[in-house]
Formats: structure tokens, sequence, C-alpha cells
């Protein structure tokens, strides 16, 4: 669920036009709070890609604390990209029983005991 | 048309209410009947911890509960695998002592002074009541609260699952189930509605779950298998995203917390299928996103094709770090299931375990009696929905159905995957002999005709076309519609009359009841008794106890010097260790084959290469459980090929399995016997002074059925020290070595006032430290 732009490149080489549109049609039909959501998103994406990176290229040695902060950066993506696809107005229809405020509310929840795991596990 | 009338004039409101009061009365009863099936060896016996590894749970228990739990935590044991010891925090799953330890806080925290033991023993009785709640949950979201309470209900007494959870049955599946059970519900609950909370909920529980059993990885593999069968069936939605990403990464950092899981998860090949699941889910979901975005026909080949190509690049990936090593392949517990030939080959110790064989047919009637049948009707009933639900019972039976049938033990995670898939099938046929709803009669007759035909014809390309059909006319008129045939059917099929529901109802009802009688004589006969204390039946009917296992071990436990060294097979290590409260060499915690094999080498050899072994460990006492006089079938004679072949695994040129036998194959303990089995520490150890007991009549073994010969063995390297009242335990002490420095055996046969021939060659001096 991240930004379009950075894998798109990668999995198309050849139709640069696709691209474009594509961007222009993220830009256009999506509401400025998922905008927000997704610089959240690039912004995790880039903190875990630059902890992986370190732990390849440097050291894995603490390497439960590279677990918890690598596994906290993954974590909180995907919780904030679940909480993207729940309160995105086009997925009304499939999440019937969760509200946008009641989304926000176990996306807090699961944030904190997610981050209650990670730093436990910093050890 | 109505079959029978109902009354009208009754408001919703107290329907409602009525419903929900007689559900609140069914569970509470559910939850006596499950408690109370399970006492019957508290009540009959006394309230003792049964089995052997819940003796080292009770332990531990009592550790945690008397020093804390952090002294629990980093608990180091020097009296287990006596030269090494065991670091014990972090070689268990401590779920279930923790829970007790809470349990026993609480209630000492409310002044309810209740002691330790009685929380270990009635723990698992207690947490059966909640096993059954759970299920209904579940099964509630499978269809509906009946069907949940019918679950309730056969999970109560089911015996497949009292055999591991009767009262003093203190072992980690006690409260597994409950945890299984309840991260499913959490899981399907997640699913149906798209929420992070279950999410968080299940990865909780499942933590939960990782603390308390190493039975988890059940779950590790049957949620992402769940998840990738409804990706394949072209089910993605976002609330598949949602449920299994905020598992999954809640979860798998919970597990990491518990010492004994460690960095498994990311690490091993068990976990891989969970974590692989997590980034197809990743791929799948940003394709989506994309799609959403761009209409382009071409564009969303493209995408489909790069997804699939995503995939397979992380399957090969993965498939390369196992064999770099990076991920470590399975491990031989889990590869046996697979390979059922593996464990006996390569991992005798896995093999030797008699809970690790295959499942014969009629122990499924016994554990199930009609569930067996009621549960692959339950199973076509959920296929004919097909909800996304359903895929995950669907999936959990066959997956359940297979691993039960391969070992054993796993008849537990059969259970209730069993009770839910039959409750909702006889739910759905109770649904529709209640339905007084009757079909139109004028068309029925030629219709249901016609339809049968039309069916008949369509059926044998089917292969399930029988069941099928019974199915569909037992399906309820307005239950069951997804095709378009059952909607033609919807009308004219229906049950008519009275008569017919009453016969079928009764029928049920019947059944239902011999389930009850079943359920409670299997319990009461085969599942309640304490293997700790022996019971037979005199002549005139009343009890018999054959206490001897306590009787020695409390001998051990006041006569002995409190650092005393006791060897015994590994099998009763825990046993030792909690009643006895002695160093063991070896227990039932096999993490250490070579030093087992070592103890199975002492017993299989001669005494003088065993003499050396002893000394070398320093064994005071060596234990050994013998049933020849009374006719206990599970004595060490008969384990004795399983230590020789042990002991062959590590030392293959000493040690030969053939030996033990024979010239003509056979295990004998008679005259005929192999002069290695007659020179073994055990046969010695097991027959010294048998002989004596039948004052010269004939020697008869009456586990094997075998005359002995009249003379009994002699033993040089040990003293006899106490055997017990039946002969069930025999313990011997290690002689220190001779003062004058002879051998033991010269020494004794000095002592005993044989002269040494001056022809014999000198024997060597010393025995070899």
């Amino acid at each position: 669920m991240a930004p379009p732009k950075a894998p798109a490149t990668s999995t198309s080489p050849a139709d640069n036009s696709a691209i474009h549109s594509l961007w222009k049609a993220y830009n256009d039909t999506t509401p400025s709070r998922l905008k927000l959501i997704d610089t959240f998103l690039v912004f995790l994406m880039l903190s875990g890609i630059a902890q992986f990176l370190y732990c390849i290229l440097v050291t894995n040695f603490p390497f439960n604390a590279f677990l918890a902060g690598f596994g906290s950066c993954v974590g909180q993506f995907v919780l904030t990209a679940s909480l993207r696809s729940q309160v995105n107005p086009e997925n009304r229809g499939e999440f019937k029983d969760v509200s946008p405020e009641r989304a926000f509310a176990d996306f807090a929840l699961g944030s904190i005991v997610l981050h209650f795991f990670a730093f436990n596990f910093l050890g | 048309m109505l079959a029978y009338s109902l009354p009208s004039d009754v408001s919703p409101s107290t329907l409602v209410n009525t419903a929900s009061l007689i559900r609140i009365v069914a569970l509470g009863l559910i939850s006596a009947a499950a408690i109370s099936s399970r006492l019957f060896a508290v009540v009959n016996f006394e309230s003792i911890i049964h089995e052997f590894d819940p003796w080292f749970n009770y332990r531990a228990t009592r550790v945690l509960a008397s020093k804390g739990f952090y002294e629990f935590w980093n608990w180091f044991d020097p009296t287990a695998w006596y030269p090494l010891g065991r670091v014990v925090g972090g070689t268990i799953y401590p779920g279930l002592m923790a829970t007790s330890g809470v349990i026993y806080n609480v209630l000492h925290a409310l002044n309810l002074p209740v002691d330790i033991r009685n929380i270990c023993v009635l723990l698992a009785p207690g947490f059966s009541a909640l096993t059954a709640w759970a299920t209904y949950m579940f099964t509630k979201e499978m269809k509906d609260e009946s069907a949940g309470l019918l679950a309730a209900a056969f999970i109560g007494i089911v015996p497949g699952y009292i055999s591991r959870s009767v009262a003093g049955s203190y072992d980690n599946e006690a409260i597994a189930i409950f945890l299984l059970m309840f991260t499913f519900f959490a899981w399907i609950k997640a699913l149906k509605t798209g929420s992070a909370l279950f999410g968080t909920i299940a990865a909780l529980f499942y933590f939960y779950m990782v603390a308390a059993w190493g039975g988890y990885a059940f779950i590790t593999n049957m949620i992402p298998l769940h998840a990738f069968v409804l990706l394949l069936m072209g089910r993605y939605t976002s609330r598949l995203y949602v449920a299994y990403c905020s598992w999954y990464a809640i979860g798998t950092l919970a597990s990491m917390q518990v010492p004994f899981v460690g960095f498994q998860p990311v690490r091993t090949s068990e976990h891989m299928a969970a974590l692989g699941i997590f980034g197809l889910l990743q791929i799948v979901a940003f394709a989506q996103l994309i799609r959403s975005h761009v209409s382009s026909k071409q564009f969303q080949d493209l995408l489909f094709v790069s997804v699939i190509s995503a995939a397979v690049l992380g399957m090969a990936a993965m498939v390369l770090l196992t064999y770099k090593g990076w991920i470590a392949p399975w491990t031989g517990r889990f590869y046996s299931l697979w390979d059922t030939g593996y464990a006996k080959k390569y991992i005798p110790i896995i093999a030797s375990v008699s809970e690790h064989q295959p499942t014969a047919w009629p122990s499924f009637f016994m554990d199930l009696h009609l569930l067996t049948f009621l549960f692959p009707f339950g199973v076509v009933t959920l296929f004919r929905q097909l909800r996304d639900e359903h895929v995950f019972v669907i999936i959990y039976a066959v997956m359940g159905t297979y691993f039960a049938g391969v070992m054993v033990r796993l008849m537990l995670t059969l259970t209730p995957c069993v009770c839910v898939a039959a409750a909702v099938g006889l739910s759905n046929l109770v649904d529709t002999y209640m339905d007084p709803q009757e079909p139109d009669v004028e068309d029925e007759t030629e219709d249901s005709k016609k339809t049968k035909k039309e069916k008949a014809a369509g059926a044998p390309g089917t292969g399930i076309g029988v069941i099928d059909d019974l199915v569909s006319t037992l399906s309820a008129a307005g239950s069951v519609s997804s095709e378009k045939e059952t909607k033609s059917k919807k009308a004219k099929t229906g049950i008519f009359g009275l008569d017919t529901r009453m016969v079928v109802l009764f029928n049920t009802a019947g059944m239902l009841m011999f389930f009850v009688l079943h359920c409670t004589w299997v319990t009461a006969n085969a599942y309640s008794s304490p293997s700790v204390v022996l019971a037979s039946t005199n002549p005139d009917g009343s009890q018999h106890i054959i206490d001897d296992f306590r009787e020695a071990y409390y001998w051990l436990r006041m006569n002995t010097k409190e650092d005393a060294v006791v060897m015994s097979w590994w099998d009763y290590g825990y046993q030792i260790a909690g009643m006895a409260d002695r160093v063991t060499l070896v227990d039932n915690n096999t993490w250490n084959n070579t030093h087992i094999a070592t103890v199975g080498k002492a017993m299989s050899s001669p005494e003088d290469v065993a003499y050396p072994i002893l000394r070398k460990h320093d064994v005071d006492y060596v234990l050994v459980i013998f049933g020849g006089l009374i006719g206990y079938s599970g004595d060490d004679i008969n384990k004795f090929l399983w230590m020789v072949r042990i002991a062959q695994g590590v030392w293959p040129d000493e040690i030969q399995e053939p030996n033990y036998f024979t010239p003509q194959g056979e295990y004998r303990v008679d005259d005929q016997a192999s002069k290695a089995m007659r020179e073994s520490l055990m046969y010695k150890m097991s027959y010294y002074r048998f002989a004596e007991l039948f004052g010269g009549g004939q020697v008869v073994d009456r586990v094997r059925q075998q005359y002995l010969p009249k003379q009994s063995p002699t033993l040089d390297i040990l003293d006899e020290a106490f055997t017990s009242e039946n002969w069930i335990v025999r313990i011997y002490q290690v002689k220190k070595e001779d003062s004058l420095g002879r051998d033991l055996k010269s020494a004794n046969a000095f002592a005993e006032g044989k002269k040494r021939k001056r022809s014999k060659p000198p024997v060597k001096r010393r025995a070899i430290a």
C-alpha cells in the first residue's frame, strides 16, 4: 500500500506514460488524509530500508535489537496500511462494522501493543 | 402451511430475552458437566498429579509460587541431567506455570489459601469450561448460537479432549486447547469484520499460546494456509489484509519474547509459510491499490504477471536461504509428520514414545463416538455455503484429520474441529426438522420426483452426489441457497407432518443421549487412572491399590543423601525429581540424546563395562521398574529394546540390537535368552533374587509369560538397596571401589569363600575409573 511512485518504476520499466498517468490519477483522486497516511508509510519504509541495509552491510550483532527495530517498522507499516484501507471511502462497502473512528482506535491500540513488544524485545 | 402452530402473542423482546437466558443457563450447565466429568480420578483416588511430564510442570510451578516470577524465569536446575544441569527458564514454555502462578496469587490475595498442588490438579478442568465457551464463540461465527451451544456441549465432554485434561493432568495441553480455540475465534472475527482490534486480540492470544504449548506451530501454519487458500479462490479483500497483517506483525514480534522460541520465527522453516503469505499479501494489496487508480487492461495484465513473478521470486529466495542454511530446515519432530518412517529410522527417541504412533480406527470411535460420522456430514454442510470462515474449518478438518491419523497425540488438535463441524451439521439437521414450514402439497409429489431424477442424472459425475442429495433434502427450505439448482427446489423440498419430524428428532436425541453415556463411560474407565497409582479389583469387587512407585520414591527421599544421584531410564526422570527430590541423570525432557544413550549403554552392557560409566557419572543409585511379579507390562524389560536402539545409535560397534535376540530372532528372557541379554545390567537388576520368591518351584515372569532359570543372576557391582512391595520398583546402590584395589568381581568371589584357582590368568587389579 505504499505510494505507487517508488515500486512502479521498478515493475514497469517500459511505459513511462503509464507511470505518469498513474501518478496523475493518484494525485487527483486521493483525499488529502490518505496522502498524509501515505507520507507516513513512505517514511516508515525508508526507515525500515535503512535499518535493513545497516544490518546487511555493517552488522546484525544485537540481532534482537535489529528485529525489534525492523519489526516495529514493518508492523507499524502494515497497521498504518490497514488504517488506510479501512478509512478509504472506496472500501466503505467492505468494512461495514468498522467506522473510521473505530478504525483509528483499533490502529492506536494495535500500535501500542506492537511497541510494547518491540520495546520489550530491544533488550 | 405450518406443521404445528406457534403461539403468536409473544413479544419479540420476550423471545430474545428468553433465548439468551436459556443460552446462559445452557453454557453454565455445559461448564459444570465439563468440570465434573473430569473429576473421576480425584474422586476415585486422590488429588495428585498424574503421568510423567506434569510432575515437572508441577515442580516448576512450585518454584514460581514460592520464589516469585523472576527467580523462576532465571531458574537453573542443577539437579536435572546431573553433570550438565538444565536452564529451565530458557527451555520451557512458561505459560502453564505462569497461569497457575497468577491464579495462586489471586486466590491468596483474596484470603483463600489454596495449596498450589490443588490449583495444578484442578487447572485443566477449569480451563475445559473455558474451552467450551471459546468453542461456542467460534461456532457461533460459523453458523448461529444454537450450533455454538451444540459444539460447546460436544467439546465439554468428548473423550478425545478429556483424555488430556482430566483433573491431575497438569500438562501444557490443559490450557492450550482453550487458547487454540480462542485464537481461531479472534482470527475469524477479525477476518469477518476486518477489524484490527480482533487482529490484535488474535495476536495476543497467539502469544499466550506460544508461551503455553509447542503446538503453536499449528496456528502459525493454519492461519497462513487459510489466507493463502482464500487468495487462490480469488477471495482477497481488504479485510483479509487487515486481519492477517495485524495478526502477523504483532504476533510474530510477541512470540519472539518467549525465550524458548527466541529467533525461531525468522530462522526456521516451520514459520516461513506465515512470512511468505505476509509478503504475498503486501504485493497483492499493492497491486489492488494500483488497479483502483488505473483502468487500462494492458497494465492490469502486466501487474498480474509482476505479482506472480514476485511471488515466485520470494519463494525461490526462501528455498535458497534454506539450502544455504540461513533458515533452519524442519526439525525432526515436525518432519516425521510428513515422512512417517523418518523418526523410526533416524531418531529412535521420538519413535519410542507411545503417543507418537499412528492412530488405529477404533480409537477414533472411542474418542469421538457419533462425532466420527457427523464430522464429514458437517464438513459437507459447510461446503454448501462456503463463506470465508467456512473455508477455515474445512482446511482445519483436512489438516487435522491427516495429523491425527499420523500421530495418536494429535487427536487432541482434531477434536475441536470435529466438534465444530459436527455441531454445524447436526444443528442444520435439527433446524430442518424443527422448522414448522411445510411445502405446498399439490406440486410436491411430481416435482420432487422430477428433481430427484434430475439430480440422479447429474450426480454420478460429481462423485459426492449421494451425500449432496442427502444434504439438499435435509437442508432447510430457507437456510441453504447458493446454487441455482437449490433455488428451484427451494419451495418444493421440506418435511411433511409431525410424525416424520418426531421420528428424526427422537432419533437425534437418542444418539446424543448415547453420546453422553459413551463419553462418561470412556472417561470413567479409560482416561481417569493416575499412572502413579495402579488399581486392580479384588474378586469381591473392592479396589486394590498398588502404590509401589510412591513407596519407592518416598524411600529414596527419606533414606538417601540429599545429593544422591539416581540413574534410571528417562521416563522416570521427572517423577524422581518431583517425588523423591533427588538428582537424576536423564529425564523426560530429552534434549541431549547422547546423555540418554549413555544411560542406555550402561543399562544394556555387562557389569564390567557398566561400572566405569556409573562411577564416572557419580551414580549412587540405580532404579529399575520391574513388572514380572504382578504383570505390570510397562516395565523396563519391555522398554529395554529402545534403550539398546538409542545406545546403538551412538555406539554402533559396542551395542548391537541383534545380540539381544535369540538366534531365531526372538526376544526372550528365559534360559534361551542370548548371552548379551543375560549379562546386561538391566536383566540382572530386574531378575536379581527373583527365583527365591518361588521357593524352588517354577520361576515365571508374568509379563513375558516365560519360565526363567532356577538360578537368579548375581550382581557384583551393585547392592540391592530397596525393593518395593510388589517388586515393581527396585533400587540398587552402586558399590564403591574395593578398598584393597581388587576389582569387584574377584572381591565378591573372595567374600563368598571361593578360592581363586592358580591356573586362572591374573585378573586386572583395578576397575578402570
